[in-house]
């Protein structure tokens, strides 16, 4: 790997993994207007298949192949039939859940499967290579090239020359005018999804021999990378999938040749946030088109919220801030604070994703700046504790905001995709910042809470603070929402085009929202840094993420109450019930799903 | 056009790929007229109302409000100077109350809102939000006072209804809460997208009452509307578009016995037929 040829070979061949991901993605766009979060999840389901059969089954490489492209198959055909299908007349928000949870929950049965470790996935080719010009190919560049030109050409003769390929693009271009006319939707989904999911494990599989090495961390990757792929090539469009998929390895190729391997993601999600920013419909999509989104239907359920009477919210805030003295344990007083800390976070998310309607799936990353903002702050300028978590709140807001601020001009799914990416580009920014955020070591020593020179050491003490701290902005969200500032956050979300129609400026009211939320998010990230007093990269992470997301629809969307219920349930229910650290995410996925499924608007409504 | 016009629209085009949908428009509308833009679908009304109000931007051709160019301004901003619209499919705010979807059109009158600093600005009015001084007070309950009249303004169909969520209302009522969404604006141009569409007769009879009442009050109008009857009674002018061409326009009568129009909305060959029972047209 020394001459730029063999740069560009690397970045080629990628770009043919990534292909295969990015077109199955935008068969599934094209067709459903969907972006399918767990197309990486298939993606590692057959990296895995792969690996059995190579290893435990030996089977020749044209069936290893064969198996994996049929097994993941019938999972995409399972997912869209038992996963997605019931959702159909569902609100915009629901699919956009769905798929979230469905990899959630994928992710999290092959890691119980087989186990977080990592593990060889040997390639079934002879070790050689040959000389081309100054650079050397070897026979699986060959083999991932050929089955990447092979599938492409497959997918544009069933495309093109059969019944059902032509279904699928009438269904693509006008879904209504194709049911219409005859063409059964249900049967064009899932030829789209079998297709899309059969492409992606093989590429899984593909990756997993390649670089020898597979492992759970490859799902979120893959479908970042995919969805970047596609979101450059245009949402839907096939032949830009696969162009910009090949732009995606490349550009990656060379930010490894000149900065070095930890930068790789980087480069990829600079590129989707530049992309969305100049060209959110994608590289080949004329400048101007009427807005892709269909104009009717809502984003969240419509649904009354439960009206749950004053003085029931102020004895139950009594009876937790009396909590500590009664004889209780400080295992119980330890989960309760567990909860106001992801309380806190889910009340950020829910002003976010429910009131203004922008689901973030980067949330932890407000996390991680106001953690590392208030432990750096209180180690290396000795800023009291308190002082420092409020400069890390403050912080958060600010910086949080400018980051999230190229998709606020995306709709729906984009924001999604492009909070995940904004996520991971701070993650990346915080491993590869040494001087100030010591990279992978992380920071540690960071001084306990104090507040007004007393330190917090006791469960009692830590209690109060953070209860104390999450009922003061549930109480302040609670007025933002009854202000006018509420009504246009709320407006904006269900019909953006009509509320800029009178008046509304979508980027300051989503700023504002950011500002108010980031805040609160970020305060807690700080107070989670002084009470662990070690905090890392990896520290919050998408997991957190989505558990948070999970809280919010469990309450429901916008409702501070059901942020607080949400938390304090998906918190304490586990412990409770005692169940395994390693199912609890798989639990939570299944929640998720659970609650898009029947009770969309979760428990006490949305608001 | 004799006399200034408020609105007044000059080479108005716009092209979707090879499809002109809006097609070198001149318009003119003058204070306190009410001009009505009938034709058959397709015939590009919808997109001339998306171009006037800032929803999407004209390739050709100007829109001037007062002699001022506001071309391509953002909707927005379009409705800080004035103007507002209702949409043809009927576009409120599904989770919001009957009372916040009108509050919504007396954005741009917020006092609160007002500080345009920026970056500053959104904090102070953040910050109003959350302390809600007397001011902010007295002006929210002034304007919910207000929101209560122009509700009135519909009799009982709205009023009774004020605190439930929009999208539990009927497509009539929901028509009716975009028309008052569009009144709280106070604006100087209103441009209704067929308000009475999917309305029985005597939804569409009270809604024609309460368009002759908003134009005796000297209210300027843009309407685009398929009850040919209506538009007769209503305007002034009309404006007869098809396939994105502007094909007659004058005084309803005059416009309703001109071939072109007939031919448009009939198609060629019929043309001859209905020419002798022009009624058949409505």
């Amino acid at each position: 790997m020394s001459s730029w040829l063999d740069y560009t070979i690397n970045g080629l061949i990628v770009g043919n993994v990534y292909a295969l991901v990015a077109v199955g993605l935008a068969l599934i766009f094209g067709v459903s207007r969907l972006i399918n979060f767990a197309q990486g999840s298939i993606y590692l389901v057959g990296a895995y298949i792969g690996w059995v059969a190579v290893v435990q089954l030996h089977t020749p490489l044209v069936v290893t192949i064969a198996l994996v492209a049929t097994a993941t198959a019938i999972v995409g055909l399972i997912i869209e039939r038992f996963g997605l299908r019931p959702l159909q007349n569902s609100v915009r928000i629901a699919p956009l859940l769905a798929t979230i949870g469905i990899s959630f929950v994928l992710d999290q049965i092959v890691m119980l499967t087989f186990s977080p470790n990592p593990r060889a996935l040997p390639s079934q080719l002879p070790d050689i290579r040959f000389q081309v010009g100054q650079g050397t190919i070897g026979p699986l560049d060959i083999l991932i090239a050929g089955v990447g030109i092979s599938s492409a050409l497959l997918l544009f003769v069933f495309l093109r020359y059969t019944k059902l390929g032509w279904a699928v693009r009438a269904a693509a271009q006008d879904r209504d005018a194709a049911m219409q006319m005859g063409v059964d939707v249900n049967r064009v989904n899932q030829a789209v999804f079998g297709i899309a999911a059969g492409l992606g494990g093989v590429s899984g599989m593909l990756v997993g021999m390649y670089y020898n090495q597979i492992d759970t961390a490859m799902s979120l990757q893959a479908t970042l990378k995919g969805v970047v792929a596609e979101v450059v090539g245009g949402a839907g469009n096939v032949p830009g999938a696969v162009v910009g998929s090949m732009l995606l390895g490349l550009v990656e190729s060379y930010g490894v040749a000149v900065f070095g391997t930890s930068y790789r993601n980087l480069f990829a999600f600079l590129l989707l946030i530049l992309v969305l920013v100049l060209r959110p419909n994608g590289l080949f999509a004329s400048a101007r088109q009427a807005p892709p989104e269909p104009l009717t239907g809502t984003f969240i359920a419509p649904s009354r919220p439960v009206r749950i009477p004053r003085w029931a919210l102020v004895t139950a805030a009594g009876v937790f801030a009396l909590l500590p003295l009664l004889p209780v344990s400080a295992y119980l007083l330890q989960t309760l604070i567990n909860a106001w800390l992801l309380g806190m976070l889910a009340l950020s998310l829910t002003l976010v994703a429910g009131t203004v309607g922008q689901v973030s799936l980067g949330h932890a990353a407000l996390l991680a700046i106001g953690a590392y903002t208030s432990a750096l702050l209180s180690l290396n300028f000795s800023l009291p504790v308190g002082i420092a978590i409020i400069c890390g709140g403050l912080v958060t807001a600010a910086l949080g905001t400018l980051l999230i601020s190229p998709s606020f001009r995306l709709r729906g799914h984009y924001v999604s995709i492009a909070t995940l990416a904004i996520g991971e580009i701070v993650s990346l920014v915080i491993l590869n910042w040494e001087s100030v955020t010591h990279g992978p070591i992380g920071v540690s020593g960071i001084p306990p809470l104090s507040l007004f020179g007393y330190e917090l050491v006791s469960a009692p003490s830590i209690y109060w603070f953070s209860f104390a701290v999450m009922l003061l902005l549930a109480l302040l969200q609670a007025r933002l929402l009854t202000s006018h500032l509420g009504r246009s956050l709320r407006a904006i979300r269900d019909d953006d085009t009509a509320a800029r129609a009178y008046g509304l400026s979508l980027n300051r009211y989503k700023s504002l929202a950011f500002i108010f939320g980031g805040f609160a998010a970020g305060i807690s990230g700080g107070i989670t840094a002084h009470l662990y007093s070690y905090i890392n990269h990896e520290t919050f992470n998408t997991q957190q993420s989505i558990l948070a997301l999970t809280v919010v629809i469990l309450g429901g969307l916008g409702n501070v109450a059901g942020a607080i219920v949400g938390a304090v349930a998906l918190v304490g229910l586990p412990e409770a019930f005692r169940i395994a650290a390693e199912y609890r995410i798989l639990i939570y996925g299944i929640v998720l799903l659970l609650l898009v499924r029947f009770r969309p608007q979760g428990v006490l409504g949305t608001i | 056009m004799a006399g200034p016009s408020l609105l007044s629209l000059r080479g108005l085009t716009r092209r979707f790929g090879g499809l002109i949908a809006v097609d070198g428009i001149d318009l003119d509308v003058a204070p306190g007229k009410l001009v009505s833009i009938i034709g058959p679908n397709g015939a590009g009304k919808t997109t001339l109302f998306n171009l006037v109000t800032g929803l999407d931007r004209p390739d050709e051709g100007e829109v001037h409000l007062d002699d001022n160019d506001i071309t391509g301004l953002a909707p927005e901003r379009l409705a800080d100077i004035g103007i507002a619209r209702t949409f043809q499919l009927g576009r409120v705010f599904g989770n919001l109350s009957v009372m916040d979807n009108v509050l919504i059109g007396a954005h741009t009158r917020l006092r609160a809102v007002k500080p345009s600093v920026p970056l500053i600005g959104p904090l102070l009015e953040l910050g109003l939000a959350l302390l809600r001084p007397n001011s902010v007070k007295a002006e929210e309950e002034r304007l919910r006072e207000e929101v209560r009249n122009i509700l009135a303004r519909f009799g009982e169909r709205l009023l009774p209804r004020v605190d439930q969520p929009a999208y539990s209302l009927s497509y009539a009522n929901r028509r009716r809460v975009e028309i008052a969404r569009a009144l709280a604006l106070k604006p100087r141009l209103l441009l209704l997208d067929e308000p009475t569409a999917g309305m029985n007769p005597t939804e569409t009879a009270e809604m024609q009452a309460l368009i002759a009442e908003l134009k005796a009050e000297g209210l300027t109008i843009l309407l685009i509307e398929h009850k040919l009857d209506m538009v007769m009674r209503l305007s002034d002018r009309v404006i007869v578009m098809d396939e994105g061409k502007k094909i007659a326009e004058g005084p309803g009568e005059e416009v309703r016995k001109d071939p072109k129009v007939i031919e448009a909305y009939l198609g060629h060959g019929l043309s001859e037929a209905a020419r002798d029972e022009p009624e058949e047209v409505a």
